[in-house]
């Protein structure tokens, strides 16, 4: 038994560094576009979904601590910033196409923004939630900084509303696309913007996915929507909870 | 390239300064989109500078999501109890703002499809 023995050591050794989880983001990454890529870009194979599945089941099979995996991993999860700032650059591209629509895009954002809020908080509180629950769930639309933000503001459980802003996200991503072919949405800008304003971050990134418009249409939807639900959120979830208790 | 990078994570700060000091209610990076969509419509030269490591995260960016995803499975248990409640509400009120704003879209967008 002296190689398993050897192995175990082996494991505890490389576990202890950053360079584990990193490498393991990257490789279980990797294998989720290939699955992605087989299914010719099938919504229900998204990719973010397959990759955090992969994680999940190694951690799981050999026993490693999430903080022990984030401390290599943050490597990535640091690339979220700039990349946001990133986003400028198909926007700027976009520019003459957004000020043409300016208008039907606005009413979308604010029509967005209200029905996404009202809608979670009203079947959270049909369905029997704490209104701490129904302040969590307020929120999730918006992109996870913004919404933990306002979460704790409304005396919700930030760290729940970021899972469930990630949720949201592979959700929206996986939902939208489908939904869009029966409702016979066929524009590219007008699939971006939604699936940026349901699915924010991740939503982008499966419309980036589909061409480079798709994708700055839902980069300004994400921005947007998340500035607007900071701005609303506070004041329209205490009234909806009025509402339903 | 590393240039290109240097210019995304200077902006990233000036957002994230400009916030602070501000108290506005948005995320330092997306005031620092903000800003660099203002610096490149000032000045058009800066796009082929900092075009190739934008492309290169933007193409990449679902990779970025995963270490928070994995985190999901870590606060999991914080639900307590009240999972059907959370996934309906989810569910419901993501269909119902997807069909919504895409439906109003196409009706504003017109035959060009502009929107």
């Amino acid at each position: 038994m002296l190689e398993l023995h050897e192995l175990t050591r082996f494991w505890v050794y490389l576990s202890a560094s950053p360079l584990l989880g990193l490498t393991m983001t990257l490789c279980a990454y990797l294998a989720a576009h290939r699955v992605t890529r087989f299914f010719k870009g099938a919504p229900l194979a998204n990719p973010v979904a397959i990759a955090i599945g992969l994680v999940v089941l190694v951690l799981w099979l050999s026993g490693m601590s999430y903080q022990r995996y984030f401390a290599g991993a943050q490597f990535v999860h640091f690339l979220l910033g700039p990349a946001t700032v990133a986003l400028a650059l198909p926007l700027v591209r976009q520019l003459p196409r957004l000020k043409r629509a300016f208008v039907p895009l606005a009413a979308a954002l604010l029509l967005w923004c209200v029905t996404a809020i009202v809608s979670s908080v009203a079947v959270a509180l049909l369905l029997g939630a704490t209104p701490q629950l129904a302040a969590t769930l307020g929120p999730k639309s918006a992109t996870s900084p913004i919404a933990m933000a306002v979460s704790e503001r409304l005396g919700g459980i930030p760290a729940l509303t970021a899972a469930l802003v990630i949720g949201t996200g592979i959700y929206g991503a996986i939902v939208g696309p489908w939904l869009f072919d029966r409702l016979r949405i066929a524009s590219p800008a007008a699939r971006g913007f939604a699936l940026g304003l349901a699915a924010h971050g991740i939503g982008t990134a499966r419309a980036f996915q589909s061409g480079a418009e798709m994708g700055a249409f839902a980069g300004l939807a994400m921005g947007l929507n998340g500035a607007l639900t900071a701005l609303v959120a506070p004041w329209l979830v205490p009234v909806v909870m009025a509402w339903f208790s | 390239m590393l240039a290109a990078f240097t210019i995304l994570l200077l902006f990233q700060c000036l957002g994230e300064g400009i916030v602070f000091l501000l108290k506005l209610p948005i995320p330092g990076p997306v005031a620092g989109m903000l800003l660099l969509m203002a610096a490149l419509i000032a000045w058009p030269r800066l796009q082929q500078l900092v075009e190739e490591a934008a492309n290169t995260l933007l193409s990449h960016l679902s990779l970025l999501f995963v270490p928070a995803g994995v985190g999901v499975y870590a606060t999991a248990a914080s639900g307590s109890g009240h999972w059907l409640a959370i996934l309906a509400s989810l569910a419901a009120s993501t269909v119902l703002a997807l069909a919504v704003t895409g439906l109003l879209l196409k009706k504003l967008g017109g035959k060009d499809g502009d929107a």
